[in-house]
């Protein structure tokens, strides 16, 4: 790709980008949410049509007008958010849009589940070619979209945010596959914000920032190094924080049973406690549990049993109003669909719980001057990015968006504060930013509850660490715990065997790179001067 | 992606910043007026056209148009000018008027044409605001028209008293049968849409039903009118006997305050905003969405009432089948082309009670049917909801991809 410009109105969201992708490369493609990444691939899967530059295939400049083009070109891609139709066969899905026939139109199943099975074998991708997408896990699913891509002659095939929904022993297979990929001579472009990954398995790792490349680097480079290209500063990847000194439990749940509206039980008799001055993380692979977990807490579940004492009294019952006016502090999972009203200011949304009570309201009586001077001090001290309090808050960034909410909730005295995916669709920067204010929450001694899927999260902000697996708690272990331990558990392995199990099995190839030592040979001293950005951070 | 990496840039320096959210907003807001005018003026020209073709001299002309085309253009002209002519006259003020009251005249029976469909307007209004779309504004109106009379005719109270106890009466009806729907919406999910249109219908048969019942039925009377109210439960004239402009007129433009106080300045308000933007935050944020949304389709629904109390305490006096006269409908629109917005519906509610005024002085002076009015409402709804078109049309560059998003906004969530 040459030189390549995309713009959306004022907006220039790829900068006369040049990338190049050598045959049986793995090239990583790093940047923060919105540095740009998503739109070059866009460009180049056809989806959208670069404003100037060209793309040249074999050294052919070639004109991209929609997927079917790249497809003929030989590009594949694997979008974040699987396009698969759940309820048929992997085997249609892979012919889907490129359906092999007999004669007079008729669909040749035969050839198709061939071809996967083929396709599958080669790799090692044990996809069962009649299984229904549906009934797969994600990982597998993922395997089918690569396999699409496959099937349809890809010399390259590009991954966005892959890793995204993985558990960290799916991300090694998909790494292990990545390798194949690469050796029958398939080139990889891996996008991704996760430093780790791109290090431990691409071949040379291209940083984007806003819009421009920034530099493409070795994988050597050091994390640290690559976060600082990243963002344009030098960031602390890890999580200063204090020595812990927990007090007596604060929050206990007891035997904590979820059923869902449609009758599956969520959450299957959970107990744990959070004592006073601790951050506990429940960490898991999404969709096990964690979510209904957190709104059983908060009273956004219907069909609750067991017990949750918040400073011994019962929160089972509670409508959500009576628990957040307990002092639970509650960050959704979800911040444009649960935290935040997107229409509405900023000012507004950081009323949004407190909205019908002093100082904001007398009797029904608004007070849009508190609402906003609130407002206006609560974005100058979490350094919210804003064009004013005015702004609806749809407008803000990810990361912006994030620390409104945790500006809102952490803004009153709490006496329990539950942050669901504190980071997720966070940059860099604001990373940094939020886990210093949840430690500093914990430091005043409010008992700190967190759910992430991050496992780089949950090892830095937690002081124990509590392991969900469909609905139950595996164990719970403190976070000096090996990561490969952690994974295996995060698939279902009791703490022992997964002890023994990764004992056994040496470490992956993410752990593995942890003990390696960083090499970082290169000296890069302009990426703080040259571009510096205003404020930022703690 | 795209959008969230317009702020992922670093903000500008700080006074800068502060120029920025009011001049947006601003021209945002100036974007909206124009577009509403331009809407406006498109769908009168593209009636224009229609009064041409259903014009019998232009038929004619048009007979031997090769052989004298201007005689076409001339009759078309004519047309198309007698037409727009008799509806301004008809609607603001008419200068061939003998007097100074008959050349005002026009402009003050828009006005009351406009008092109930401003009322009604509020209450479509105010449930898109909290996301509700409230079909049934109709019904609503008949129950409070139904509410107001009995209180009117059938009670003996004083004066003044009696006409506010009427008005009450008719937010009472219309804040039942607008409650029904909103029960229905919170207890079971059964969309406000549906059930609004059915209880239209149930409105209708049961006013037809009361009509007929000793009750409601005027003595002495075999089709289906009641009494007369009492005039004591009429709303006074505010201009004297040359004009049927009355006092409710001071009572919408109170209620449209009011409105506007409870949507932008109330506890309540923000609920209903909050609900109707993002119901699943509102509940994370401890509101109680159900109750809410039960809140706002009564107040709507009382709103909708009101006007169907003005049918009854001013103009109409008794109660007969066609009380509502189609404002419900009309009320979808005038909501539409005010944006939800008090001030926006008091205007909309305005041009729609002149269309009504004019159309009638129109098809009376040149034989244009009244429908042609009812073409121009329709166009200026399509109009209003394809922003795209007006702005091909008129060659206006898209601002920015948030302008167009506002416009439609509370249509397509």
């Amino acid at each position: 790709m040459r030189g390549i410009t995309k713009r959306f109105g004022a907006l220039v969201a790829n900068d006369r980008i040049d990338l190049t992708v050598e045959p049986g490369e793995i090239h990583g493609l790093l940047g923060e949410n919105g540095a740009g990444k998503s739109t070059l691939m866009n460009v180049l899967y056809g989806l959208l049509q670069p404003d100037e530059g060209q793309i040249l295939v074999d050294g052919e400049p070639l004109r991209i007008d929609g997927p079917g083009d790249a497809v003929a070109a030989g590009i594949g891609m694997v979008h974040q958010h699987f396009m698969l139709v759940p309820v048929f066969t992997v085997a249609d899905n892979v012919m889907l849009g490129f359906e092999h026939t007999r004669g007079a139109g008729f669909l040749d199943h035969a050839s198709a589940r061939q071809q996967v099975q083929e396709l599958s074998a080669r790799f090692g991708f044990d996809v069962d070619p009649d299984a229904q997408v549906e009934d797969i896990p994600v990982g597998v699913q993922q395997r089918v979209e690569i396999i699409k891509a496959l099937a349809r002659d890809a010399k390259v095939v590009i991954l966005d945010e892959p890793t995204a929904v993985l558990t960290p022993q799916e991300t090694d297979e998909l790494i292990g596959i990545m390798r194949e990929l690469k050796a029958s001579g398939t080139s990889i472009v891996f996008i991704t914000h996760k430093l780790r990954e791109v290090r431990a398995v691409a071949d040379r790792i291209t940083v984007i920032r806003r819009g421009a490349v920034v530099e493409t680097v070795p994988p050597e480079t050091s994390e640290t190094e690559l976060a600082s290209l990243m963002v344009g500063r030098t960031v602390a990847l890890t999580v200063d924080k204090e020595p812990f000194a927990p007090g007596e439990p604060e929050l206990v749940v007891k035997d904590l049973r979820v059923i869902d509206d449609v009758g599956h039980v969520k959450v299957d008799g959970v107990s744990f406690d959070v004592r006073h001055g601790e951050i506990v993380a429940l960490a898991g692979v999404q969709g096990n549990g964690q979510t209904e977990l957190v709104e059983a807490l908060l009273g956004l579940q219907d069909d609750v049993s067991g017990s949750v004492l918040l400073g011994g009294e019962e929160l089972v019952g509670e409508s959500a109003k009576e628990i957040l006016d307990r002092g639970v502090g509650y960050v959704p999972e979800d911040r444009s669909h649960d935290g935040l009203v997107g229409s509405f200011s900023v000012a507004e949304n950081l009323a949004l719980d407190r909205h019908d009570r002093p100082p904001f309201a007398k009797g029904i009586s608004m007070s849009p001057a508190t609402v906003r001077s609130n407002a206006v001090g609560l974005v100058e001290e979490f350094d919210v990015r804003t064009q004013g309090v005015e702004a609806p808050a749809s407008s803000l960034s990810g990361g912006n968006q994030q620390k409104l909410v945790m500006a809102r909730e952490l803004s009153r005295p709490l006496k329990l504060f539950v942050a669901s995916q504190p980071t997720r669709g966070v940059d860099v920067g604001s990373v940094e930013f939020l886990h210093d204010r949840i430690v500093a929450e914990r430091d005043r001694g409010t008992p700190v509850l967190i759910v992430s899927t991050e496992l780089d999260e949950v090892l830095g902000v937690a002081d124990r660490i509590a392991v969900m697996y469909r609905g139950r708690i595996v164990g719970i272990v403190g976070p000096e715990t090996n990561r490969d331990v952690l994974g295996l558990m995060m698939a279902g392995v009791p703490l022992d065997e997964a002890r023994q199990a990764a004992a056994e099995s040496g470490p992956t190839a993410l752990t593995a790179q942890d003990e390696a030592p960083d090499t970082a040979p290169l000296q890069r001293a302009h990426s703080e001067e040259a571009d510096p950005i205003p404020g930022g951070g703690a | 992606m795209t959008g969230t990496a317009t702020t992922e840039a670093p903000p500008p320096p700080a006074p800068e910043e502060q120029q920025w959210a009011p001049t947006g907003r601003g021209r945002q807001l100036r974007d909206t007026v124009v577009l509403t005018l331009l809407s406006v003026l498109l769908a009168l020209a593209v009636s224009a056209v229609l009064i041409i073709i259903a014009d019998p001299d232009v038929q004619d002309a048009a007979g031997y148009l090769f052989s004298s085309p201007g005689d076409t253009l001339r009759a078309s002209w004519d047309a198309v000018s007698n037409a727009y002519v008799a509806l301004f006259q008809g609607a603001v003020i008419d200068p061939t008027a003998v007097s100074l009251t008959s050349a005002l005249r026009p402009f003050t029976e828009s006005l009351v044409f406009a008092v109930p469909l401003i009322a009604a307007g509020l209450s479509v209004g105010l449930a898109f605001r909290a996301g509700l779309f409230n079909i049934g504004a109709e019904g609503q109106i008949i129950l409070g028209a139904i509410g107001a009379a009995w209180i009117g005719f059938a009670l003996d109270l004083p004066p003044v008293v009696h006409v506010i106890a009427a008005l009450l009466g008719g937010i009472v009806g219309g804040a039942i049968w607008g409650g029904i729907p909103g029960f229905l919406k919170a207890r079971t999910g059964a969309h406000e849409v549906i059930t609004t249109i059915m209880l239209n219908y149930i409105a209708r048969f049961l006013l037809l039903y009361l009509l007929s019942t000793t009750a409601f039925q005027r003595p002495g009377r075999n089709d289906p009118i009641s009494p007369q109210v009492d005039t004591d439960a009429q709303v006074p004239l505010l201009l004297g006997d040359w004009s049927r402009l009355h006092a409710g007129l001071l009572v919408v433009l109170a209620t449209a305050v009011g409105v506007w106080w409870l949507l932008t300045r109330s506890t309540v308000g923000f609920k209903f905003r909050a609900v109707g933007a993002n119901p699943w935050a509102a509940r994370t944020a401890g509101i109680h969405t159900g109750m809410t949304i039960f809140l706002a389709m009564a107040v709507a629904g009382g709103l909708a009432g009101l006007a169907g109390a003005f049918q009854i305490v001013s103009t109409e006096r008794s109660l007969t089948p066609g009380i509502s006269a189609g404002i419900g409908f009309d009320a979808i629109t005038v909501a539409l082309l005010g944006r939800g917005n008090p001030l926006g519906i008091v205007l909309a509610g305005t041009l729609f009670g002149a269309l009504r005024a004019g159309g009638v002085t129109m098809q009376a002076r040149t034989g244009t049917p009244i429908d042609i009015v009812l073409v121009v409402q329709s166009l200026i709804v399509l109009f209003i909801a394809a922003p795209p078109l007006v702005r091909a049309v008129f060659r206006i560059k898209t601002p920015s991809a948030a302008g167009t998003l506002q416009v439609s906004k509370g249509w397509n969530a």
